[in-house]
């Protein structure tokens, strides 16, 4: 039996006045580790799950109630199903609760499964770790140690049915190296993080995790904690994503529902620098996270949030938008079965710009350029807006990078630093998260040092 | 409802599996097969949003050869589930040939849980007015107070472990977990406020004294930031409140201590044991049998009982903290180590409840002994570079200190230091000793632990605000 017909059936279930909704997962994951020329670990699995959710209408609206289990023996789903009809009669009865109806809105044609995760021997993908970490210890002489070289893939299939018509089914697979040098001057060590990511091992270059590792470590050798200032800041594509993905946190309709954003309220103005143009959009496939259903099985669909600096929509799941009298953006979220669906951020990108990384030091000419971000879920409040985040990356003079420094932050309010871009990089990097970034240059930021 | 056999799965079935799992040269196997059922419950804008149960069950095995671990796991509890992944998880003993070897396990040892009210004994009725109640409580501080959300969550995890060294035992492990989160509403924004109650027990960690007092001191919290002036920017003495000022311990050095990241040479801490690393006023201590606790355990999840370990006495590096593979390969025994989220992850050297041991001092005497500073009432997250020490916190509750009394109330922000060089900066620990719940992360495993300390004081770490 499929998966969608074991799911399907389980809808058969329900009861008059119930809606049910079905989950189903299945897959299988490899991960080695390598160090010092051997396998240090090396795991193989499959798992399988459910997560159901039960909706009673009720005179008040809708109740819902929902339970999960990690199987798909039959037992375990239908005591999940009995857990998560009790579970709804204690739930706040609510007029907008409901499930997703479809919409009409035509699926992607994307292909996210590649089989080759599944035909690439084992001993292909254990050279590739030992490889990955050979050419990190050897890519300089400052190296030291390397902390683990990783490899990991998965392939996995899943299904969203519900009795109010949803029928989505999916695959999809990724494989990932990534490795952590140690590198030292003597006095000091420092590390830097390389990876490659992409759907299947063939998409995998180890030389660019290689050298990105290396180079990351040895150029903050010597960092030192400069003095505090202020000053223009250059993110590096990995903290913009990360800055990004911050930034789509508050674009989620429910925490605009409920006040909890600082884009609260602001449809129309201009919230951000007018290069400023930012989408969600898992329709594309370049992003690693794309996908053809959303968390509730709707199409997902490309949607422009701010254009031109100015806040032009959030996005919605169904519940979230019918409290805010609007359609679901297909925007559904979902953390694996055990999670329920909310509102969020998939595959944010922000327009390119017309300037590469140099060209973007070359105009900052003085400031300092953020190659990682740390405390970013203690420094960052997205109600407030407040932002303090640690800092390591290097001082740009002269249009140029110059020396290394550590143990610092970069404050600022979220709201002030998106109206202070200046600059936007044509660098894009796709990454194995929920953005893509660039670099990004803004300016008036506080840094902290001694 | 759901029940729990002492035993998951017969001994007879898991000395097969063993068997199996050695038959290509293992020098070592273990099985460790888990059953846990947790429960959930939201209250938010004073609606209860969702009620959610998940049941997760199966049994993960490992098998060492040389420097190698293979690993599998299943969710299929049967014989020949158990015996599939034995045989996946002993394909990296490539050579082959080990042969039959007869697995005897002698008795189970069991661990029964402290825990008086458990979660399946527990009315969901009885959940829910406990979380109105606390909405009930966090609103009446003020009309500034907007929102409420209150969210309550237990877990019975029931394991047993089984390895080729002959241990066999299980653990029942109970947890109980509540939160609150405010937002007061004023003319300068929104401000949070955040109170959790966490421990190794049973419902009957919530009385209804704790939750009322965690309603009102997160309501409190946010009601008092909307006051809040912008955090300087640089190096300032800073006080931190006893409770949640532990975690800075478990991030700055308490990761550096854990034998994976010192085998490795990946920690500041390797090869320091026996010099002083810290001011003479630090002690620190990593302690798994603190009973009640969120970090605490009766057995560590590779079946070794849990124990109080120094790490750190009068400033002093005394030891590291270890699971089996790291102590075996320095010929030595586990420090009760050993943890993993869950049977679908390999164990490594994690921490229980880490605190610093309290000292003299007064609390009040130390503030009215510093003539400007940043108080820290509460600490948030944080994150460490185990390589180079530097770690960062937020600060989710903080004040000046002007001449020796705390003032103003400050916006949230990070602060940022370096962990061998804050523990030499330590120059007053008073003696009001108390303990955090908090969740820590490694390697992508989450795992409950505990930290704690009395108030103390750094003579300067860096504050990462905007003002001058």
């Amino acid at each position: 039996m499929t998966l969608l017909e074991q799911a399907t059936r389980i809808l058969e279930s329900a009861t008059p006045g119930e809606e049910i909704e079905v989950y189903l997962s299945s897959g299988v994951d490899t991960e080695i580790q390598a160090y010092q020329g051997e396998v240090e670990n090396l795991s193989t699995a499959s798992s399988s799950g459910v997560g159901i959710r039960v909706l009673r209408d009720s005179a008040g609206g809708a109740q819902v109630g929902v339970a999960w289990a990690g199987s798909l023996e039959l037992e375990a789903i239908y005591d999940a199903l009995r857990e998560a009809r009790d579970n709804a009669r204690f739930a706040t009865e609510d007029e907008y609760i409901a499930f997703a109806r479809p919409d009409g809105v035509t699926p992607a044609d994307l292909t996210l499964a590649d089989k080759s995760v599944l035909s690439t021997s084992l001993d292909e993908k254990i050279a590739m770790a030992i490889e990955l970490e050979r050419l990190v210890r050897s890519g300089d002489d400052r190296i030291r140690q390397v902390d683990s070289a990783n490899y990991s893939d998965y392939v996995a299939e899943a299904v969203i049915v519900s009795t109010t018509g949803i029928k989505a089914a999916y695959e999809r697979s990724g494989a990932y190296v990534s490795v952590e040098a140690i590198a030292t001057d003597g006095t000091g060590d420092q590390t830097g993080w390389g990876l490659s990511a992409g759907r299947s091992p063939g998409d995998l270059d180890i030389n660019v995790a290689a050298t990105d590792a290396v180079s990351r470590a040895t150029r903050m050798l010597g960092a030192l904690k400069p003095a505090s200032m202020r000053c223009t800041a250059v993110f590096d594509p990995r903290s913009t994503a990360t800055l990004l993905s911050i930034i789509g946190g508050a674009l989620s309709g429910e925490a605009v529902n409920y006040g909890r954003s600082f884009f609260a309220d602001r449809i129309g103005e201009d919230v951000a620098s007018s290069m400023f143009t930012l989408l969600d959009d898992p329709t594309d496939p370049r992003h690693f996270s794309a996908s053809v259903f959303d968390g509730e099985g709707l199409s997902c669909r490309r949607n422009v949030l701010i254009e031109d600096g100015r806040l032009r929509a959030f996005v919605y799941d169904t519940v979230s938008a019918r409290r805010a009298g609007t359609v679901s953006t297909g925007s559904a979220v979902r953390s694996g079965i055990a999670g329920s669906p909310s509102a969020g951020c998939r595959a944010l990108q922000l327009m390119a710009g017309d300037v590469n990384q140099a060209e973007i030091f070359r105009r900052v000419g003085n400031g300092i350029f953020v190659e990682s971000l740390t405390g970013v879920h203690s420094g960052v409040n997205p109600i407030s807006g407040d932002f303090s985040v640690g800092v390591t990356g290097l001082m740009i003079r002269d249009g140029e990078l110059a020396e290394p420094v550590r143990e610092i932050t970069v404050a600022s309010t979220l709201q002030r630093m998106l109206l202070d871009i200046v600059l936007v990089g044509n660098d894009v990097e796709w990454l194995p998260a929920s953005a893509a970034g660039q670099s990004l240059a803004i300016e008036g930021i506080t840094v902290s040092g001694s | 409802m759901v029940t729990m056999s002492d035993t998951l799965v017969s001994k007879e079935v898991l000395e097969n599996t063993l068997a199996q799992a050695m038959s290509r040269g293992g020098e070592f196997a273990e099985v460790f097969v888990e059953d846990r059922a947790t429960s959930s419950a939201v209250l938010d804008q004073r609606r209860i949003e969702e009620l959610s149960s998940g049941r997760d069950r199966g049994a993960g095995i490992r098998v060492v050869v040389g420097e190698t671990t293979g690993f599998a796991h299943t969710a299929d509890l049967s014989e020949s589930g158990l015996l599939a992944a034995a045989q996946a998880a002993a394909a990296v003993a490539r050579e082959g040939g080990g042969g039959v070897r007869e697995i005897a396990l002698g008795p189970l040892t069991h661990y029964p849980t402290h825990a008086t009210m458990l979660p399946a004994d527990v009315d969901k009725a009885r959940k829910i007015d406990l979380l109105r109640h606390a909405d009930d409580v966090a609103r009446s501080q003020g009309p500034s107070v907007t929102q409420v959300q209150v969210a309550l969550g237990d877990s019975s995890r029931h394991f047993v472990v089984a390895n080729s060294e002959g241990v066999y035992a299980s653990d029942h492990q109970i947890r109980t977990r509540f939160n609150i989160s405010c937002v007061a509403t004023g003319d300068t924004g929104m401000q949070t406020g955040y109170r959790p109650i966490a421990g190794t027990r049973g419902f009957e960690l919530l009385s209804e004294g704790a939750v009322e007092e965690a309603a009102r001191g997160a309501a409190q919290q946010a009601i008092t930031k909307l006051d809040a002036r912008p955090a300087p920017s640089g190096d300032f003495p800073v006080v931190l409140a006893g409770g949640s000022g532990g975690i800075l311990f478990h991030e700055a050095c308490g990761h550096g201590l854990e034998a994976d990241a010192i085998l490795k040479h990946a920690s500041v801490y390797t090869g320091k044991v026996g010099q002083q690393v810290a001011s003479s006023l630090v002690t620190l201590v990593d302690d798994g049998t603190v009973t009640g606790e969120w970090g605490y355990l009766a057995l560590d999840d590779e079946g070794r009982p849990s124990a109080r370990n120094v790490l750190i006495e009068n400033g002093v590096l005394t030891d590291y903290m270890w699971d089996y593979l790291r102590s075996r390969k320095e010929g030595r025994v586990s420090s009760g180590n050993g943890r993993r989220q869950s049977y679908q992850y390999l164990p490594m050297v994690r921490m229980t409840n880490t605190y610093l041991l309290e000292g003299t001092s007064d609390a009040d005497e130390i503030i009215a002994q510093t003539p400007r500073g940043v108080y820290v009432a509460q600490l948030g997250g944080g994150q460490v570079n185990t390589a180079t020490g530097d770690f960062v916190f937020g600060m989710t509750s903080a004040f000046l200190i002007e001449d020796g009394k705390i003032t103003a109330p400050l916006r949230d922000c990070n602060l940022i230091g370096n962990g061998p060089e804050v523990l030499k900066r330590v120059d007053a620990v008073a003696n009001d000793f108390s303990m955090m719940p908090g969740t820590c992360g490694k390697d992508g495993q989450q795992v409950p632990v505990g930290t704690g300390q009395a108030t103390m004081r750094l003579t300067s770490v860096t504050i990462g605000g905007t003002a001058s």
